[in-house]
This record gives structure tokens, sequence and C-alpha cells, in this order.
């Protein structure tokens, strides 16, 4: 699924870099959790993966494609397939739920009657069935990251990346999130998550990968987040 | 592809740009007009040289008693001058098309024919005007070769071409024609600008929009065709208004005013309009296009 080969990134106008000599691999239908300090790195490592940024050393390899040889044109064919989650939700505010799901379908061209019929079977996953013509002011920030999951998860996509899914969310609601990728990852999709959130981490008992300053300093297959050096 | 989809971004956009849309099409417009214009006086120039290039003449006056050029030094030009020159010209074929010698007697019938209406018919005699050989060329720009050969020769006064007299008026239009087409280019570049900075307000003012398609893997071309499809139609707009000010400028200014007053001369039909028209529109389409491609490729990067 994943394999990061010996990578360093190095931001240009940065004197360190965010990530130093990197290696590791996640296996299909894995749940890993990303865990570390501020500025370890974390959202570098998911942004290489989505091949928002090129490594500056090293190999990133996803869903077999080596990155650094995947020709520009060819990015958004690897992106249909990786679904992605953030902590601001990144929802159109004058769209309603079904629409801001349905708009993830329409930009790649899928035909209406296929998102008719798709639609309303992922808001029902997620837990929003009757509030389809709700807009995301008139919902709840747990309910408006339900939406960029449904937004994630409607093309039913290999893998799916969330950058600190639960960080503006209570502890009582990032529980029914938590409780929905789980979920989505039974259902056989790889998730890699980053989070502060040590609760979640500790109740989840998976696989924890843990950055300090650009370097992968533990990587435990039932790990706890507030694991002693 | 979804056509609907596509279409009401397009609209969306529109809308929302409102004022920068109103100010590309007007600038699209005058910019467009200008070119057409200057497009419409070039096909005007070529009208003008096409009738009258078709009756112009070189005119070989030959010596009166009493010319004061050195090449009349021997006096009126004698009959065996005249014959050598109408020799040598009959030798120019077919270059030369037509040859017509005008006697001082037909010279000045043609003369009070000309100016019948004028007091100054009462100043010249038959004798004072000069006898001349006419000639048409088959190719009037060919006027040189006449001229070096029969300018300066005993027995002729003058060669007179009156290309020259009419290319001096073609130089005054050509410059007209070449000032609105600076000008075109000017507005045509003021346009480019515009049309920059439109796109960029536009994909600024979307970017919401256009990180999510990003991010869901829509395709580059998906990504920037709305944005496209919004500066085309616009220019598109605008090429048609700039070919409406045309279409009134050929009614109006051409065959309204100038035409009924200068009955004279030829002037350009509707053909010339309607082969100037698709220049217009596709210039227009494409500039606005182009323009807005390049600006899309550098703020709608993957
Ligand atoms: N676009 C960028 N340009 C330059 N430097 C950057 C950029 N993005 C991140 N960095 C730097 O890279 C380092 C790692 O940042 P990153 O965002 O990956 O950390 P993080 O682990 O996600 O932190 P947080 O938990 O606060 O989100 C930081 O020192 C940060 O300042
Ligand atoms: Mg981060």
């Amino acid at each position: 699924m994943i394999l990061f080969d010996h990578v360093t990134k190095l931001y240009p106008t940065q004197q360190r870099p965010a990530l130093d000599d990197v290696s590791l691999e996640i296996e299909k239908g894995e749940f890993v959790f990303l865990v570390g300090p501020s500025g370890s790195g974390k959202s570098t490592f998911l942004r290489l993966v989505l091949r928002e940024e090129r490594p500056t050393k090293g190999q990133v390899w996803v869903l077999g494609k080596d990155l650094n040889r995947l020709s520009n044109w060819k990015i958004p064919m690897l992106r249909r397939q990786i679904g992605t989650v953030f902590q601001d939700f990144r929802l159109l505010p004058n769209k309603t739920v079904a629409e801001n799901v349905a708009f993830a379908l329409e930009v790649i061209g899928k035909p209406s009657s296929h998102i008719k019929k798709v639609v309303p079977e992922v808001l029902e996953v997620v837990g929003l069935e009757g509030k389809e013509s709700r807009r995301p002011d008139e919902l709840s920030g747990g309910e408006q990251q339900r939406v960029a999951i449904a937004r994630a998860f409607v093309n039913r996509p290999m893998m799916l990346i969330a950058d600190e899914p639960t960080g503006n969310l209570d502890p009582g609601t990032s529980v029914g999130i938590m409780k929905l990728l789980d979920r989505i990852n039974r259902l056989g999709t790889t998730v890699v998550m980053s989070t502060h959130d040590a609760q979640i981490v500790d109740q989840m008992r998976r696989r924890v990968i843990e950055l300090e300053g650009g370097h992968v300093v533990r990587d435990q297959t039932r790990g706890v987040y507030g694991y002693a050096q | 592809m979804r056509a609907t989809f596509v279409a009401s971004e397009v609209g969306n956009g529109l809308r929302r740009n409102l004022t920068m849309t109103l100010a590309v099409i007007i600038t699209v417009a005058v910019s467009l007009a200008l070119f057409g214009a200057s497009l419409l006086v070039r096909a005007q120039v070529s009208a003008m040289k096409d009738f009258w290039y078709d009756k112009v003449e070189v005119s070989i006056f030959l010596c009166s008693k009493g010319s004061d050029t050195p090449s009349c030094a021997g006096g009126a030009v004698t009959a065996a001058q005249r014959d050598q020159i109408k020799a040598d010209l009959e030798s120019l074929r077919p270059l030369v098309d037509e040859i017509y010698y005008e006697s001082k007697a037909e010279a000045y019938q043609r003369f009070t024919e000309q100016f019948k209406n004028s007091p100054i018919v009462d100043n010249v005699t038959e004798k004072s005007l000069p006898e001349s050989f006419r000639v048409k060329l088959a190719d009037p720009t060919k006027y040189d070769v006449v001229a070096s050969a029969f300018a300066g020769r005993p027995g002729i006064e003058q060669v007179n071409d009156q290309r020259q007299v009419l290319d001096k008026f073609f130089q005054l239009l050509g410059g007209l024609q070449a000032i609105a087409l600076l000008i075109a280019g000017v507005m045509l570049v003021v346009t480019v600008l515009l049309i920059v900075n439109t796109m960029r307000v536009a994909a600024f003012s979307r970017r919401r929009e256009t990180s999510i398609m990003r991010l869901v893997g829509a395709s580059n071309f998906y990504i920037q065709l709305p944005f496209l499809l919004e500066a085309a139609f616009a220019a598109a707009i605008g090429a048609v208004l700039a070919i409406g000010a045309l279409v009134l400028m050929k009614v109006v200014i051409i065959d309204g005013v100038l035409a009924p007053s200068f009955q004279f001369t030829a002037f350009v039909g509707w053909e010339a309009v309607a082969a100037i028209a698709p220049v217009m529109l596709i210039t227009g389409i494409a500039l606005a296009g182009l323009a807005a491609f390049f600006t899309l490729r550098k703020y709608l990067r993957v």
C-alpha cells in the first residue's frame, strides 16, 4: 500500500528536514496512527503519500506506484483511489450535504445516475440520513466531519488519509468519528490518520508510528499514545 | 464529461464575477472593433487599388515648341523621334498593355471636357498642351521600367505616373490603418492583462472548490475547463459586439456617407466584412483562451 524508502523531505525555506531518512511500510487493510509532537512531520508524511509534495531524497511507493516516476497527468488517477479527511472539514458552504458529496463524483465525471444511487448509500454509512439537504453551517462539527468522510469514502477508495480528523471535535464526538473510521477500515479500506488524541489511540490499540523531529522513533503493532522512550 | 455540471459551473462563475466579466466583454469588444476596423481600412485600400490601378496610365509627354527641359533642347519633337518612341514602347510588350497616342488637338478636347465649368479653359490654347503617349501597364507596379527607359530622352519632356499621386493617397490611408492597428494592438494587450487578472481573481475566489477538486482527483482539464470556458464565453460575446460595430461601420459610414459622396471610386463590399468577422471572433476567443490557459497553469497547479 505505502512504502517509504529512505525518504527525506526538506522544505526549501527550512534548515532542518521535516522528514529525515524515513523507511516504513504500511500493508493493505491496516489501521495506522501517526503520532508525535507538533512539527514532527506527520502532515508532511501524509502530503508525500498524496503527492502534494515530492521527497527531496528517497522513494515513496503508493498503491504499487513509484511517485517519483508518476507523471503529473496521472496524479488525479492516484488521488481517486485515496480518500482524504482534514481537521478543518473542507466542505463547500453553499452546497448541501448531498451536493458536497456529489461534487466529488461530478468533478471526476461520474454519470448522474451513478451519483443519485451512491450518495444516499454513503450518507447512510456515515449516519447522516435525513440531513441530506442541510448546509454545513446547519450541522455540528461532528456531523460536518461525517460529511467530509462520506465525500472521501463515496468513491470506495483503497485508502483513507486523515490528518487530525478529530482535532476540532470534543471527546464524545471524536469517539463517534473513530467508530466510523474503524467501520470503514473493516470494510477493507486502509486507514492512516495523524492525531494528538492520546485517549483515542489508547482505546483503539492499533499500529502506532511515532515521529519526532522527522525521525520514526517508534513503530508498534498494538500501540498506545504516550509510550515512554 | 458532465456537460450540465460544467455548464452550471460556468454560469455560476460568470455571475459571481459579473463586474470583471463585463470589463472583459467591453475591452474585448473595443479592441476587436478597432482591429476589425483596421482590417476593413486595409480591405478598402486594396479595393481602391484594384479599382484605380486598372485605370491609371503612364503618360509620356512629348516636347512642344518652347519646352524648357534639357531633353527638349532640340525644340518640338520630330516625327522620327515620335515613331522611335512608339516602336520602343511596342517592344516593351507584354508589360505594356495598351498604347494610345494623344495629339495636341485631342488633349485640348479632353481638357475642355474635363474643366468645362472652369474659367481656366479660357487661358489654355491647343498649342500650349503637349502631345503624349498614354500607356497602360499590365502590372502597374512596374512603372520604373517605363520611366527609366524614356525619361530624359530627346523629344520627351516628362514621364508621368498617375500611380504616384494615388500612392500618396493610399499611403495616407495606410497610415490611418497602421494607427488603428497600433491602437488595436495596445487594446488587445490591455485585454490580455485584464483577462489574466480576472482569471487570477477567479482562481483565488474559487480556491476552496479547486483545492477540493484536486484532492478528490479531478483532472487538470476538468478543473481548468470552467475557467477557460468563462474566458472564451466572455470573449465570444465581446467579439459578437465588435462584429456588430463593424457591420454598423459598413452600413452607416461606408454605405451611408462615403459611397454616395464619392461615386468615382469603389468601396469594400459585404464579402470583406464576411471575411473579417470570423478573424475577429477567432482572434478574440484564442487570445482569451490562451491568456486564461497560461494564467491557470500558474495558479491551479496539481
Ligand atoms: N509548506 C511548508 N513550507 C516550509 N516548511 C514547512 C511546510 N510545511 C511544514 N513545514 C515545516 O516542516 C516541519 C514539519 O511540519 P508538519 O506540518 O509535517 O508537522 P506536523 O507533525 O503535522 O505538526 P502538527 O501536529 O502541528 O500538525 C515543521 O517544522 C514545519 O514548520
Ligand atoms: Mg499537521
